[in-house]
């Protein structure tokens, strides 16, 4: 024992500046983010489409809501007839392309945003209910989610929002009450892992209650895959939302949505293919920065590459 | 694997069940559906006869119960717009979806396999590169706008292709390609996983060390157990893709039962939207149900779950 005391008292100066020079996970981890491209690009690109959308209301030339008939469909800038004027263009019925576009960054964000919380609300609820408590609850949350998937998404929002009408609030709660699956089967089987873990029984042990050891033991460690789905279906659901308006049962005019923009300017097909172009590139760019970001955040954080 | 099957059917009727109790709850999610066929213009006493001529004075299960015992025989009532049998309408449509579907899916496999496979022989290649790129560009790509993008490129600048209409084999080549490439990054990426899992395992280092060629190392030793879990999915991902062709028939105006789904939902024609709700549903749950008894028949430790 002598021994031991000994030869830990020699050794723990050596191992101390050691200790101290290394990075701490914090430290790690923000390596690690800022070393990944896709993280980073998307990231900044996510942030810059929150920043147009948030100061839209400085940002936007024009009110995107002013219609003006006498300057119908100028074609953008870098046309051989458009003007500094309207950067972007003018729609069918003469109001400014880029504000209706940085308004439309404010209806995709929304509704990805609260979809995906209501969603995430209702699945995370299930997934780890389920992946905790096991035997019926288990056998019930897995069949509700398989009915969910049997059920034809896209076919289902059209119907109810038709039947409700579009608004904005409407799709809002559809694509939330629709989009819920993934987040339960993730949930499940992440919450399945952790059930079994040292941790998790000490806390049993020592006589948590089920809350507390569902909101500080397995809510914490179930986190980082929550983040990740988090962004998928918040992609899902804009991508969702835009459909739904393209096929006119979504957000209904005169409302700045993209889809709503892509679907006005197929009547244009033929002479103005700007009109779709514009709308459907600034939502791919949106989608793609909010999947670079999700892809990126799941590398980060995979436990096989923590260290 | 009886016990399995059985199991398993149990579980897709329970889901029918369920599914069907949703679709026929959407007729009273709007209020009441008398009002609705009547339209806005009819007074209390045509509701009223609407509501008598439709049955809908009876009390909800009676109502259920008749709705689902016809389905069941194929009979899903008359349609409120063309006052023809459901059953025939959707019937007569289901065939462009379905070969839409087996186009699609057909599209998926054959481009998205190879690309998996030549991704994962060599990582980090050039190859990958362009399958990553490809497959994250397909998540990104909205399939309604790919399908205009297309259009304008094939319909209107080279004028090689039908922008719209189901009459002839051209009219399917833009849909199959926007619906083929959805399913595209999915199955590629699993291809991918499985055949870089696969291509590190004992039985391949072994078929080369006893001297068979690559191509036969490839092909007859590593893909054929990296496709199994392919398979299944794209028998999961087929079911999806029926669901939605909605937006790509609205778009190339294919008249399909999606395209008759999107008019339908516009025409207030509720019992044409339950059937195809419902047999969108089964779809999906047939094919499921089949990738379950596949995977079960091809890997035995699947049959306990």
């Amino acid at each position: 024992m002598a021994n031991t005391t000994e030869t830990m008292n020699t050794v723990a100066p050596k191992v101390e500046p050691e200790v101290l020079s290394s990075p701490t996970p914090r430290q790690i981890l923000l390596t690690k983010i800022l070393g990944h491209k896709g993280l980073m690009f998307g990231a900044i690109v996510l942030l810059t489409i929150f920043l147009m959308a948030l100061f839209a209301p400085l940002l936007a030339p024009y009110d995107p809501y002013h219609q003006d008939l006498m300057h119908r469909m100028i074609p953008p800038v870098w046309d051989a007839k458009g003007s500094w004027e309207n950067i972007l263009g003018t729609d069918h019925l003469g109001r400014d392309y880029l504000s209706r576009l940085l308004y439309g960054a404010r209806i995709s964000l929304a509704i990805g945003a609260i979809a995906a919380l209501i969603s995430g609300i209702i699945g995370t609820s299930m997934g780890v209910a389920a992946g905790y408590f096991g035997g019926r609850v288990d056998a019930c949350v897995t069949f509700l989610i398989n009915v969910r998937l049997a059920m034809p998404v896209v076919l289902v929002a059209l119907a109810v929002v038709a039947l409700f009408g579009g608004s904005l609030q409407v799709v809002i709660t559809v694509l939330g009450l629709l989009l819920w699956d993934r987040f339960a089967v993730v949930m499940r089987s992440a919450t399945l892992q952790l059930r079994s873990m040292e941790y998790v029984t000490a806390a049993k042990a020592i006589g948590c209650s089920t809350k507390r050891i569902l909101f500080s033991e397995i809510m914490p460690n179930i986190a980082n895959s929550l983040i990740v789905i988090v962004t998928l279906e918040m992609a899902h659901a804009i991508l969702l939302e835009a459909a739904l308006s393209f096929l006119g049962l979504g957000v209904q005019p005169p409302t700045p949505s993209w889809g709503l923009m892509v679907s006005e300017g197929k009547q244009m097909l033929l002479f103005q293919p700007w009109m779709i172009a514009i709308p459907g590139v600034a939502l791919f760019i949106l989608v793609l920065a909010i999947n670079l970001l999700g892809d990126g955040l799941r590398d980060v954080s995979a436990p096989e590459n923590r260290n | 694997m009886l016990v399995y099957t059985l199991k398993r059917l149990g579980l897709a009727l329970l889901v029918t069940f369920a599914v069907s109790v949703l679709s026929f709850a959407l007729l009273y999610l709007s209020g009441d559906p008398a009002a609705a066929i009547a339209g806005e213009t009819a007074n209390a006493d045509d509701i009223e006869a609407v509501r008598l001529h439709y049955g809908l004075d009876r009390p909800l299960v009676v109502q259920y119960g008749e709705w689902m015992f016809n389905a069941v025989r194929g009979d899903f009532g008359e349609s409120y717009y063309f006052k023809l049998p459901v059953s025939q309408l959707v019937a007569e449509r289901l065939s462009v979806t379905m070969l839409l579907g087996i186009c699609g899916i057909s599209f998926a496999l054959l481009t998205a396999v190879p690309l998996g496979v030549a991704a994962a022989v060599r990582p980090n290649s050039l190859v990958d590169r362009i399958a990553l790129f490809l497959s994250v560009m397909g998540q990104a790509m909205p399939s309604f706008w790919f399908g205009l993008v297309l259009i304008v490129l094939f319909s209107i600048k080279l004028r090689v292709l039908p922008p719209s209409g189901s009459d002839s084999w051209q009219n399917f080549v833009m849909p199959t390609i926007v619906l083929g490439y959805y399913a595209m990054p999915a199955i590629m990426r699993l291809t991918r996983a499985g055949m870089l899992d696969v291509l590190g395992a004992d039985y391949v280092r072994t078929a080369r060390a006893k001297g068979a060629g690559e191509f036969r190392v490839m092909f007859k030793h590593a893909l054929r157990n990296a496709i199994i879990p392919v398979v299944s999915l794209a028998a999961v991902q087929m079911g999806f893709m029926l669901g939605g062709s909605i937006v790509v028939e609205s778009i190339f105006a294919l008249h399909g039962a999606g395209y008759l789904a999107w008019e339908s939902i516009g025409r207030n024609d509720l019992p044409t939207v339950q059937a195809l709700i419902l047999v969108f549903s089964m779809f999906y749950i047939v094919f499921t149900f089949l990738s379950d008894l596949l995977n079960a028949w091809l890997d035995p430790r699947m049959r306990v779950g």
